[in-house]
């Protein structure tokens, strides 16, 4: 009740004083000098949302029912934790904390760019502050989090158990970061090119906000797909769906714009190219909250479909489009010494070949997400864009990428004037061919395009580990980036080519074989706990080599709502995991039991890891370089 | 002169984006779905079930007054549910039921059809869904009443009922 008011009435505060902060910086990018409030007002800003998000964790914490997101999303039998993270398992919780990461990123904005040119600071301060403005807009006029119930229920509704995971209650807020930070590397490009002054020193400050949200970024895509993997009980962790491909989509744009923002660096060109890409970075996260949020995109993620929300979130994705292109083209200036000399064989152009390859994969993407929504409104047919789509028009290019890859990040800036290591580079080719080669034979897998996405990405492999002993190249984090990438690849095509799985009805005592391995259904458990009901079967896989690995998968039937989860059993090792899931089937003794066999899943979130790691030593030496 | 005819195009093309997404927006039955009544059949060659011989459409909607068309898949709980209603169907000599057996592993939809028995004159494999989708499936168990001129006439989502099979009959008289 009290924190429920505290919550709101914050709310509105906090409003007021971005309000103020976005008046007083006009004010003061007119007369040159940074008005000291602005510093005071913006820590206010923040501590006004942070004191609001506290109210609605205490609310939720507390089961204060009278609170209609509460009321919505709890219930009083929730184990703390997911009460706490129920806070931001909903719309109006999640949109709270984006508004939080936005305010709060500002802040650190304003502390962190002290030395640079007062003007472009103030605003990008203007530019943060209308998003800041449109999100504040948004939560109070669409979807405010402390609608008031009276009389006050005696119980919740219930979380979504699907949503009672570890890994979720961590995603979403990792997520958002990710995308608040492209919102700074937005406004501070939109204001750099106001005040022209995109040039290697911006360069250099921008990266660590870039590297920021790529990291953030990057971590949130993985939960969300272990998440997937281990609480879908699908036995997949990426399945181009839409929702999937909305974070994904930033995430390429990104990964394209911290390469690029490399040249305008150490060479001082592409400029128009890096401020293209810093806005469009922030449009597709603008339009992945849009999608999801609006729902328009039906899949497990929505959960709040409101049209009203919807429109506001487009028209103002598409103001804050427009704003960014008429500024891009009044006040953009080419100038003549951009145009310089370049050379083929130089890194700046390799990075330019990256980005013409990421280009490509993301408009894949978005074509693949998007056509079908414009297909239905122009002549009302439904299609469903599905991985055959992706695997088609991705996976050739992909091996070009890799082979690409594997020789251009070790040119030099400026000029190359000879390819060092040719011989090597050919030897490692052979062999990767010679090595895939046997190992498809082995398995009986001779298609074309694995194979060849096999020995591209085995070379690329051999090559990143090669670079690790080479010692002119000096650049730690890229190395243990790129290999971290070219093992993503690898562990994702071996997991493709190599996982089977098998779907059959079972009872209690019933047991089949599968391929080298036997499977016994060898007992049921029934369980009541805390706010579900668990049946647990028991079943034992024996090997040819007679080793035992015991199975135990559940069902879980929560009763707030009525829903029916399976929790996989996973056995994970270094070469593989083995998953077993079972179902109900209605009214029958029987379980439909699916067995899986995923092998160097493990690799696949270790070498993703690697990719964050790199990222985070690149953040490391900026920070102290600086 | 390029600026500006570069600026016309994008604020086009942002218009219609804009048109577009908001349409989509004030659509909101999103699975609602359309009506597929009276539309022809679409032709396919696929495999069968049990004989694993290739079978044209052509052959498959032949010498019947009335098609039903089931897709189902050995792994889906409500197929179970429907099958006693499809038994029934399979009863009626002036209907001929097909089974369209969706993304399954022919040994489990084997067993499922021993188990329950076989309402179907005839079974398609589909293995990776194609027919479903070109059928304008939306998921299983989704079943098809098709008239002899090849036309499909009604089409029941989600798992048969009594009700439906009033309804059949009703069409069919």
């Amino acid at each position: 009740m009290i924190p429920n008011f505290i919550g709101y009435y914050s709310l509105i505060f906090g409003l007021a004083s971005s309000v103020i902060i976005f008046i007083l910086s006009l004010k003061s990018y007119k007369i040159k000098i940074i008005d000291k409030k602005i510093f005071s007002l913006s820590f206010l800003q923040f501590f006004f949302v942070l004191t609001s998000f506290f109210s609605l964790v205490i609310c939720f914490v507390i089961s204060d029912f009278s609170n209609e997101t509460v009321f919505n999303n709890s219930h009083s039998n929730k184990p703390i934790f997911y009460k706490i993270s129920g806070t931001w398992g909903n719309h109006e919780g999640s949109l709270l904390l984006w508004l939080l990461v936005l305010t709060l990123f500002l802040f650190l904005f304003l502390i962190y760019s002290k030395d640079e040119v007062k003007r472009y600071r103030i605003l990008t301060l203007v530019f943060q502050q209308v998003i800041i403005i449109g999100f504040f807009l948004f939560v109070l006029i669409t979807s405010n989090p402390f609608n008031y119930l009276f009389p006050k229920p005696v119980e919740g509704l219930g979380l979504n158990p699907i949503l009672q995971d570890p890994a979720l209650a961590i995603h979403p807020p990792i997520l958002y970061i990710g995308y608040v930070g492209a919102s700074i590397i937005f406004s501070s490009s939109l204001a750099a090119t106001v005040e022209n002054y995109i040039s290697k020193s911006w360069a250099k400050n921008i990266k660590i906000w870039i590297l920021v949200s790529w990291i953030f970024l990057t971590v949130g895509i993985m939960l969300g797909s272990i998440w997937a993997y281990y609480e879908l009980g699908w036995g997949g962790f990426w399945f181009w769906d839409p929702v999937e491909n909305v974070s994904l989509m930033p995430w390429i744009c990104l990964t394209a714009l911290l390469h690029c923002i490399l040249v305008l660096e150490k060479r001082d060109f592409l400029k128009t190219w890096t401020i293209i890409l810093s806005i469009a970075t922030f449009t597709l996260s603008m339009c992945g909250t849009f999608l999801v949020r609006s729902g328009i995109l039906n899949s497990v993620h929505t959960f709040a479909n409101d049209p009203s929300r919807g429109i506001f979130i487009l028209s103002f994705l598409f103001f804050l489009v427009i704003m960014s292109l008429v500024i891009f083209f009044t006040f953009y200036q080419e100038k003549k010494e951009d145009y310089q000399k370049i050379y083929f064989l130089s890194k700046e152009v390799s990075i330019l070949i990256n980005n013409w390859f990421l280009m490509y994969f993301l408009s894949v993407i978005l074509i693949g997400t998007l056509y079908p929504i414009f297909l239905e409104v122009i002549s009302n047919q439904k299609i469903s864009v599905g991985p055959p789509f992706y695997n088609k028009l991705i996976v050739p290019f992909l091996i070009f990428f890799m082979l690409f890859m594997s020789i251009g990040p070790n040119f030099r800036w400026i000029k190359e004037t000879n390819i060092k290591n040719k011989f090597q580079l050919i030897l490692f080719f052979f062999l990767s061919m010679f090595l895939s080669l046997i190992f498809l034979e082995k398995i009986g897998r001779t298609d074309l395009f694995n194979s060849l996405l096999l020995v591209a990405s085995l070379h690329l492999v051999f090559i990143t580990i090669k670079d690790f002993f080479s010692k002119k190249i000096h650049n730690f984090s890229k190395k243990i980036s790129h290999f971290g990438f070219s093992l993503l690849i690898l562990s994702i095509l071996l997991n493709g080519i190599m996982s089977s799985e098998i779907t059959m009805n079972l009872k209690v005592g019933d047991s089949f074989n599968f391929g080298k391995e036997k499977i016994f259904f060898k007992s049921l458990k029934n369980n009541k706990i805390n706010n579900y009901q668990s049946i647990t079967g028991h079943f034992i896989v024996v090997d040819d080599k007679k080793n035992i690995y015991e199975f135990e998968p559940e069902l879980r039937i929560y009763d707030q709502p009525e829903v029916v989860t399976s929790e996989a059993d996973i056995k994970t090792d270094l070469f593989g995991d083995k998953f077993l899931v079972i179902n109900k089937i209605k009214g029958d003794e029987y379980f439909n039991v699916r067995y899986q066999i995923k092998p160097f899943m493990i690799w696949i979130w270790i070498s993703t890891l690697l990719l964050v790691i790199g990222g985070s030593i690149s953040l490391y030496k900026r920070y102290y370089e600086k | 002169m390029k600026n500006k005819f570069l600026i016309i195009l994008l604020i086009f093309f942002l218009s219609f984006c804009f048109f577009v997404l908001y349409k989509s927006l004030n659509s909101s039955g999103i699975y609602v779905p359309e009506k597929k009544e009276a539309r022809d059949l679409p032709e396919f060659v696929s495999t069968e079930l049990f004989s694993n011989k290739k079978i044209s459409s052509k052959e498959i909607f032949r010498g019947s007054n009335f098609y039903i068309l089931n897709i189902w898949a050995s792994w889906c709980a409500p197929c179970r549910a429907e099958h006693p209603q499809l038994i029934e169907l399979s009863k009626n000599s002036s209907i001929k039921v097909i089974g369209l057996n969706y993304k399954d592993n022919p040994k489990n939809a084997k067993k499922f059809l021993n188990e329950l028995g076989n309402p179907f004159s005839t079974t398609i494999v589909d293995t990776n869904g194609i027919i479903s989708i070109e059928f304008g499936g939306y998921g299983i168990p989704e079943t098809f009443l098709i008239n002899k001129d090849k036309k499909i006439i009604k089409s029941f989502i989600g798992n048969l009922t009594r009700d439906s099979l009033k309804e059949i009959s009703l069409i069919i008289k």
